[in-house]
């Protein structure tokens, strides 16, 4: 398929923009740019069909099942795109003064007030713009702690389970600590020993998901946060996977003091390849003053919008947050209601529950039991034996028209495959992706070889990944570039 | 496996060639590149580093990993090879060729293993 | 209440027969009793699509959109056209994840191939990344790519957003590395005091064009002393300023970043917005966040993939620079769109009409007595007035007349915006106002 610079042609365009009805104004050639911006000449069926072709070489949930453990792809409700598009919301300029945008406020508290009930928090921050952002800003709210308490200097440790997802050693690093990784236990959880040898005066905190990468519900958890805060260190929640026990068990209770979450997981707004996202921070009552700037927490208790917050690690971001998905994460919590947010964690966690038992047929599962909303299989003894890698196992689900399970993580399991199905599938779709799961196991052992090669029937085969990143090419260039 | 006999081993499968009593070459192990894959790209220290045994002085990466080159022995680099950054499949092809970088020593080089020693340690790693 | 499930329950009785459970309930057997709650949470009752929908509104209805728009300050209101908008709605770029399967995500990743490529062609540099967050965490990000051992300080120009050096600020602070303002002299930043802050310790310089008063730095001049002094040069570019003022390319940054709302993204109210980051080749390694590059598979097709992953958390995890992992992606892809379809023509068109109308605005506003210019300098489509009245007073009799004005400044003065939007008449009809002080 051609790329749009390809499709260009002198003279094509659009007429977009009228005519300019006030003198020209022109820059002296000094402070002007030496030629026009080269962006390709097209018209706008050009465009339009291009992107439609586009369309057609992607996937998205809204095509078929999808499930990427970790990544919560649920169904992704058309009411919010509704809601999303109010000219009320997209309208209105993020300075304007607050009696014009009470609505918008009103959003953003609003959403607060009732994502602090769900995770158990006193108070909340919307400004992150995705889950790592949220990582980095409740990092941040750690260290402002510790440093208020003249033990910043020595506080800079934070622990992190082996089994965590990258970016929580990343963001410990953004936020000037180093890293503590302790192995987990033979089950997959937290060793109750090596974290008590871990924690020390030099412990800043604790970075934690639960249920953890692999699916478990870690029992020890309240002993664990008591660990750490006897240490002196404060407990972070990982929220990527609360749609294992929204409305059933909350962070709070859990003994955590400030958790993120993922809007564009748990909270259905839609991915869109990759962003934006939503990364809301919680954190209790003694953390608050420490919020991103401005607040507009009723716990500020200064009027819906506070600007003077002396103690705020400042901001992490320009304005109050990606609005437009808080837009989102907001129908999605109203419309589920008191009832339907335990209600859809469940039927997640059935789901996944369900999926596991039929898959177990053929495949090893890496840990026993029941899971929560995700499971992972672990195809170190195929690869062994067969060479039939997670990979090749991944592929050949291209082929049969699934969006393959997450591939290669958690690093403690080898050739792992995560699978997290979510609430929002029927259990005709779960039987009929279990069989297809079970059919490309039989094949891939049968005939590895082939195995290899897939997928064979998608727009192109297995990419060089090593010359791509070797002899990176990482824009289109005209020929006398 | 390769394991030229002139060289000596670390555990963490760097090789080290000792030029003179104050000067040595030190590269990755054929054990290593296979382990890693096709490399695509490596970190280098820069001349005048230094290097403390044990510790990283650099890392390489192949497509889905980078795992840290652990400094075999205490030094300062004195030239580093330019070459594998445009290159780095070079350790692919020829790691006893590929030298990383080139040091001077203060004490003598001790604690590494002979390719005997080091081929029977990597077996047992398998 | 309102749900998504399609799992009846029969199917749920099947399902739990098949596991060996009895309840829903029981799946949380390995959690301790205590921490299950006992009670609801305290959150409304669902509510049907419908009264969601009346809901929403009702909220959307307490804000005020404007009819005309007269500020800026970070935010701008530019013409989408509606090719953007139906390509953005598209569902499938919509709900797809991260194209990490490439093989299945071509369309993904060459629309974010092209949205690069684009972004390369508009700053003049030679690689750019997927996206961040916005054009604040962009500034940021930038310091964080100079700062290595030997150098850390960052430079840092005080006539930037100040909502963008709020956020570079909180960034230092976290990596515990130092962060200076360089002064202002004219609403420009202070070239003789940035002489005088540079030492071997400062890892870079940023400046932001045209800058947070409007004003067009001078910004080769800038590059050549940060150069100089061996520190690296950033500048923060407004996208539409670039298809007309000396890109940062032709000015010598090593690293060109913005705020790319104005390629197609309404206000919303601050977000989502695009943070955009370039760089030269030589710092190529050092951009955080996807990339999208191009290779073949094993056809020998062009395939493409995202690369140099080796760079991010999920592989770097504690010695990646950034922890950035989903990024702005849609909106990329919104911004592409819009410079597809505007093509070199429509993006100097647009930029031509922003720079003009400010100059025909500005010419008329400074005529009224105590309305001068604050600033000589030349400016690009935002520029500071003096304001002789109560500020709040005069915002509101504008406010009155369907007219959001400029931003009044802390110290009195008024940031005024125009952009291909704002008709010759709506201006006239605003100097009128502002003049007469009175509905006209």
């Amino acid at each position: 398929m051609k790329l749009l610079f390809e499709k260009s042609a002198v003279g094509r365009g659009s007429t977009i923009l009228p005519e300019c009805d006030v003198p020209e104004y022109i820059f002296s050639s000094e402070l002007s740019r030496q030629k026009a911006v080269p962006l390709p000449e097209l018209s706008e069926n050009d465009v339009s069909r291009h992107y439609s072709e586009l369309e057609r070489r992607a996937y998205g949930v809204n095509n078929g099942f999808y499930p990427l453990g970790s990544c919560t792809m649920k169904y992704n409700p058309k009411i919010n795109e509704k809601t999303a598009a109010l000219s009320g919301f997209t309208d209105v300029h993020p300075l304007q003064p607050e009696s014009t945008v009470r609505g918008a406020l009103e959003v953003l508290s609003t959403a607060e007030k009732l994502l602090c009930e769900i995770t158990g928090m006193d108070a909340m921050t919307l400004q992150p713009a995705a889950g790592a952002h949220g990582e980095f800003t409740g990092m941040l709210l750690i260290k402002k702690y510790h440093e208020l308490r003249g033990e910043g200097k020595k506080r800079t440790k934070v622990i992190v389970p082996d089994s965590a997802h990258g970016t929580n050693p990343a963001t410990a690093v953004m936020g000037g600590m180093t890293v503590v990784s302790i192995p987990s236990g033979e089950d997959g959880c937290v060793d109750l020993e090596m974290l008590r040898a871990a924690v020390g005066e030099d412990t800043a905190g604790l970075m934690l998901t639960n249920p953890n990468t692999l699916g478990i519900f870690d029992k020890n958890i309240l002993e664990i946060t008591k660990i750490v805060h006897e240490a002196g260190g404060l407990a972070y929640y990982d929220g990527a996977n609360l749609n294992a026990i929204m409305g059933v068990v909350r962070p709070g209770d859990m003994g955590f003091d400030c958790v993120h979450l993922n809007l564009h997981k748990t909270f259905s707004t839609p991915h869109g390849g990759g962003g934006p996202g939503g990364g809301a921070v919680g954190c209790k009552a003694f953390l608050s003053p420490y919020l991103p700037e401005p607040q507009i927490s009723p716990f500020s208790g200064q009027g819906p919008v506070n600007e003077d917050c002396p103690q705020s690690v400042g901001k992490v971001k320009a304005f109050y947050g990606n609005f437009l998905v808080i837009v989102r994460a907001l129908t999605y919590i109203l419309t589920l209601g008191r009832e339907g947010i335990p209600d859809a964690a469940k039927h997640a966690v059935l789901s996944a529950n369900y999926l596991k038992k039929r898959l177990s047929e053929k495949y090893t599962m890496a840990f026993g039991g029941t899971c929560m909303h995700e499971f992972v299989m672990t195809l170190e003894r195929e690869s062994k034996e067969r060479g039939v890698s997670a990979m090749d196992i991944a592929k050949s689900l291209l082929d049969r028209g699934i969006h393959p399970p997450t591939m290669y993580f958690p690093l403690i399991v080898h050739e792992a495959l995560m699978a997290e199905p979510t609430e929002t599938e029927s259990k005709e779709t779960l039987d009929e992706a279990a069989d297809l799961f079970l059919a490309v196991y039989d094949e891939a052992m049968a005939d590895p070889e082939k195995a290899h090669l897939r997928p064979l029937s998608a727009a192109i085969r297995r990419p060089d990944e090593v010359e791509a990143a070797r002899n990176p090419r990482l824009r289109w260039k005209p020929a006398e570039l | 496996m390769n394991t030229p006999k002139n060289l000596k081993y670390s555990k963490t499968h760097e090789w080290v060639d000792v030029i003179d009593e104050s000067n040595v070459k030190i590269g990755l192990t054929d054990f290593a590149q296979k382990k890693l894959g096709k490399l695509v790209f490596v970190n280098l220290p820069i001349v005048g580093d230094e290097l403390e045994a044990g510790q990283a002085f650099g890392d390489v990466e192949s497509v889905k990993a980078v795992s840290d080159v652990i400094s075999p022995v205490d030094g300062t680099v004195t030239e580093v090879n330019e070459e594998l950054l445009d290159s780095p499949g070079m350790i692919n092809d020829n790691p006893y060729e590929a030298w990383l970088v080139k040091a001077r020593v203060g004490a003598a080089v001790n604690g590494l293993m002979s390719a005997e020693d080091y081929g029977e340690f990597c077996a047992k790693e398998e | 209440m309102g749900h998504y499930l399609s799992i009846t329950e029969e199917q749920r009785k099947e399902m739990l027969e098949a596991i060996g459970l009895d309840s829903l309930d029981g799946m949380y057997a390995g959690a301790p009793s205590d921490l299950v709650l006992k009670r609801e949470l305290d959150l409304p009752s669902g509510r049907s699509e419908l009264g969601v929908l009346r809901e929403m509104e009702a909220l959307a209805s307490k804000n005020r959109v404007f009819p005309t728009v007269f500020r800026g300050a970070g935010a701008y209101r530019h013409y989408i056209p509606a090719v953007v908008s139906s390509v953005s709605a598209k569902e499938t770029f919509l709900t797809s994840y991260t194209p990490y399967q490439s093989e299945i995500s071509q369309g993904i990743l060459q629309a974010i191939f092209e949205y690069q490529t684009m972004i390369c062609q508009l700053t003049g540099m030679d690689v750019s990344n997927a996206s961040v967050y916005d054009g604040a965490t962009a500034a940021a990000e930038a310091l964080t790519m100079c700062r290595d051992r030997k150098r850390a300080k960052a430079l840092v120009s005080s006539c930037a957003n100040p909502e963008v050096i709020k956020v570079m600020r909180t960034y230092c602070w976290a990596a515990n590395a130092e962060m200076l303002l360089i002064p202002e002299k004219d609403g420009l930043t202070d070239k003789e005091a940035l002489r005088a802050m540079l030492d071997g310790s400062v890892a870079c310089v940023y400046i932001a064009q045209p800058n947070f008063y409007g004003l067009i730095e001078d910004a080769p001049t800038i590059g050549q002393i940060a150069h100089e002094n061996g520190a690296r040069f950033i500048m923060g570019v407004n996208p539409i300023a670039a298809a007309l003022l000396k890109t940062p390319g032709e000015c010598g940054a090593d690293i060109a970043v913005g705020e790319g709302q104005p390629l197609g993204m309404p206000l919303s109210f601050g977000g989502p917005y695009l943070g955009f980051m370039a760089s030269t080749g030589a710092m190529m390694r050092k951009l955080p966040g996807r990339i999208v590059g191009e290779t073949s598979d094993s056809e020998g097709n062009r395939a493409f993939v995202l690369t140099l992953q080796a760079r991010e958390q999920h592989i770097r995890r504690e010695k990646a620079s950034s922890n950035i992992c989903s990024n702005e992606a849609l909106c990329a892809l919104t911004a592409a769109v819009y410079m597809a379809v505007m093509g070199p023509g429509g993006i100097r068109s647009a930029a031509q009409q922003c720079a003009s109308k400010a100059h025909y605005m500005a010419k008329l506003i400074s005529d009224i007595p105590g309305f001068g210019l604050r600033f000589s300098g030349e400016f690009f489509h935002e520029f500071v007035t003096e304001c002789p009245v109560d500020t709040g007073k005069l915002m509101a009799t504008l406010e009155e007349n369907g007219i959001l004005g400029g931003l009044p400044l802390p110290d009195g003065g008024i940031l005024w915006c125009t952009t291909e939007m704002n008709t010759k008449d709506e201006i006239d009809a605003l100097v009128r106002l502002v003049r007469e002080g009175k509905r006209v």
